[in-house]
């Protein structure tokens, strides 16, 4: 009897993970799909850099500029994404009201599905990061100290984005999953992954510092092809992501009470 | 002179049924839910007592299932109280969420993973103690043990029904909420259902509330019958005095009365 009135339970995020790693263990498709569109993306992107390397002294003096940056915006979209996949089985399944009349908490939920957002992206990008060494000499390891400031902060951008997109699903029904595959991209011009933010004009400019990832991608290429680690950047990022985050917390909160109001928690349909 | 169905509607029933006994296992107390302008359920309330078994009954739309999901915390009224084992819900739902459980051919179970599987993992959500063995326990109730390392989706209607009853007794509650738990089954699987709900029911004093159309499964399961006509309660009794009052030889005839508006005055 504690355990359901204990406000949260490693316990029950526990069940949740392992719910999560069986679908995973069961599915060939499942795991291989986690591989496959990194490793692609960070293919193109390899050979382009070495092309570049080869015409400009740009792209020659800052090694790894653009397959670091694909990298890092592989972080960012899957760990988004392997939040909001881990949701979207619940919704396939028609599981969802099984969940949510046992005594899984929201917070639980959100915890599970964040150590499975982890999960799902260290299977994708640890051989990837491996093949960028054996293909192109890049070692996104090296960057050390660095690659743990870019990744907490770009997992904690995708937390957010995903916890807001499993809202407005469990809000609006299947009918808003779109969200939680195309509302990235929208990151990906405006968060400045392959260019610097000087590119784009003023007004612009202001809405992508508004960003956390665009600190994490000016950071990037400060330390490859400036070679300093600009921690200033990864502070402001944190900044901005706590209040994402938090943001993105209180929405799902509103977005679940008023599913409740409207009776969409069984309805699993468009 | 007012009818039970006036009585109900009003509140007025559960009111003295709240005077007269301690707290009942649900107390639904002028419930409603209205969504934009129609009123799914409208000012509805009764009380069931601790182990008994009640079918809630009336045709698609008369609001059956918004008033389980709103006993479960799943929806939240529009005005009126639902007391589910001593709590308000939705606000206090967490106290008391690990003693209820739910079935519902609507609501699946993961279907990628074993039986094995998707039971452990609810029994973890539930806090369920020596899990291990009471998998084996309710699996062996249940006629699962052949089947706990296949994967659930690749069972039969019948076995999925088993698999989500096992699910759903798991945690052994206190109170369980059946949506239609034998939709779509033969009729052997559904009267082995009916067979073993009425058995743990006798086991375990369980209380339960059954939504469903199958008028025999809630003439045989049932002790007492709420009938629900557009969000309002239009008859609750016995099986027995409803077909007494009714002049009718099934529930299913009673049902028909109800629905179509033919229903007699009990208190004329």
């Amino acid at each position: 009897m504690s355990a359901a009135v204990q406000m949260f339970s490693p316990h029950r995020v526990a069940a949740m993970v392992l719910r999560y790693w069986y679908l995973l263990r069961s599915s060939f498709a499942r795991l291989i799909e986690l591989i496959y569109w990194p490793a692609v993306q960070m293919l193109m992107w390899g050979f382009l850099q070495t092309y570049l390397a080869g015409q400009t002294s740009l792209y020659a003096r800052a090694g790894g500029v653009l397959i670091g940056a694909v990298m890092l915006w592989d972080v960012l979209f899957r760990g988004q994404l392997g939040f909001s996949i881990s949701f979207l089985e619940e919704m396939w399944s028609r599981n969802l009201g099984n969940l949510m009349i046992s005594p899984l908490r929201p917070a639980e939920f959100v915890a599970a599905l964040m150590v499975m957002s982890i999960i799902r992206l260290a299977i994708g990008m640890v051989p990837v990061s491996l093949l960028a060494i054996w293909f192109f000499g890049f070692n996104l390891w090296a960057l050390g100290i660095a690659l743990a400031a870019f990744f907490a902060n770009l997992m904690v951008t995708g937390w957010a984005v995903g916890i807001f997109v499993s809202g407005l699903v469990l809000r609006n029904g299947l009918g808003a999953e779109t969200f939680a595959w195309s509302i990235m991209f929208l990151f990906l011009p405006l968060t400045c992954v392959y260019y610097p933010v000087s590119v784009l004009p003023d007004w612009l400019q202001a809405i992508a510092w508004s960003l956390p990832p665009t600190y994490v991608f000016e950071g990037m290429r400060a330390l490859l092809i400036g070679h300093t680690f600009r921690a200033d950047l990864m502070i402001q990022a944190l900044a901005l992501n706590a209040v994402m985050f938090s943001l993105a917390v209180l929405a799902f909160l509103a977005l679940l009470a008023s599913a409740r109001r409207n009776g969409t928690l069984m309805q699993t349909g468009e | 002179m007012r009818t039970l169905r006036q009585a109900a509607n009003s509140g007025s029933l559960s009111q003295k049924a709240m005077d007269s006994s301690p707290e009942p296992a649900v107390r639904a107390d002028r419930l409603t839910k209205v969504y934009k302008t129609a009123a799914a359920v409208d000012g509805i309330s009764f009380a069931l007592p601790y182990g008994s078994i009640t079918g809630l009954l009336g045709g698609n739309g008369a609001g059956k299932t918004t008033t389980i999901a709103m006993l479960m915390g799943l929806t939240t009224p529009t005005s009126g109280t639902a007391r589910v084992l001593g709590a308000d819900m939705p606000r206090e739902r967490y106290r008391v969420l690990q003693r209820i459980n739910f079935e519902s051919p609507y609501v699946e179970m993961p279907m990628r993973l074993t039986v094995r599987q998707n039971l452990t993992v609810f029994g973890m959500l539930y806090g369920v103690a020596e899990l291990r063995h009471r998998i084996g326990e309710i699996a062996a109730e249940l006629e699962l043990i052949d089947l706990l390392n296949r994967p659930t989706g690749k069972l039969s209607a019948g076995q999925k029904t088993r698999v989500s009853l096992a699910k759903a007794l798991i945690n052994a509650p206190d109170l369980l909420f059946l949506d239609e738990p034998t939709a779509s089954l033969d009729p052997d699987t559904a009267d082995w259902v009916r067979s073993r709900l009425e058995r743990y029911r006798a086991e375990r004093g369980v209380t339960m509330l059954i939504a469903s159309h199958n008028m025999a499964e809630v003439e045989r399961l049932c002790e007492r019958v709420i009938f629900m006509k557009r969000g309002r309660i239009e008859d609750d009794d016995t099986p027995a005095n409803l077909l007494q009052r009714y002049g009718r030889e099934t529930l299913e005839e009673v049902f028909l009365d109800v629905a179509r508006g033919r229903e007699r005055e009990a208190a004329q």
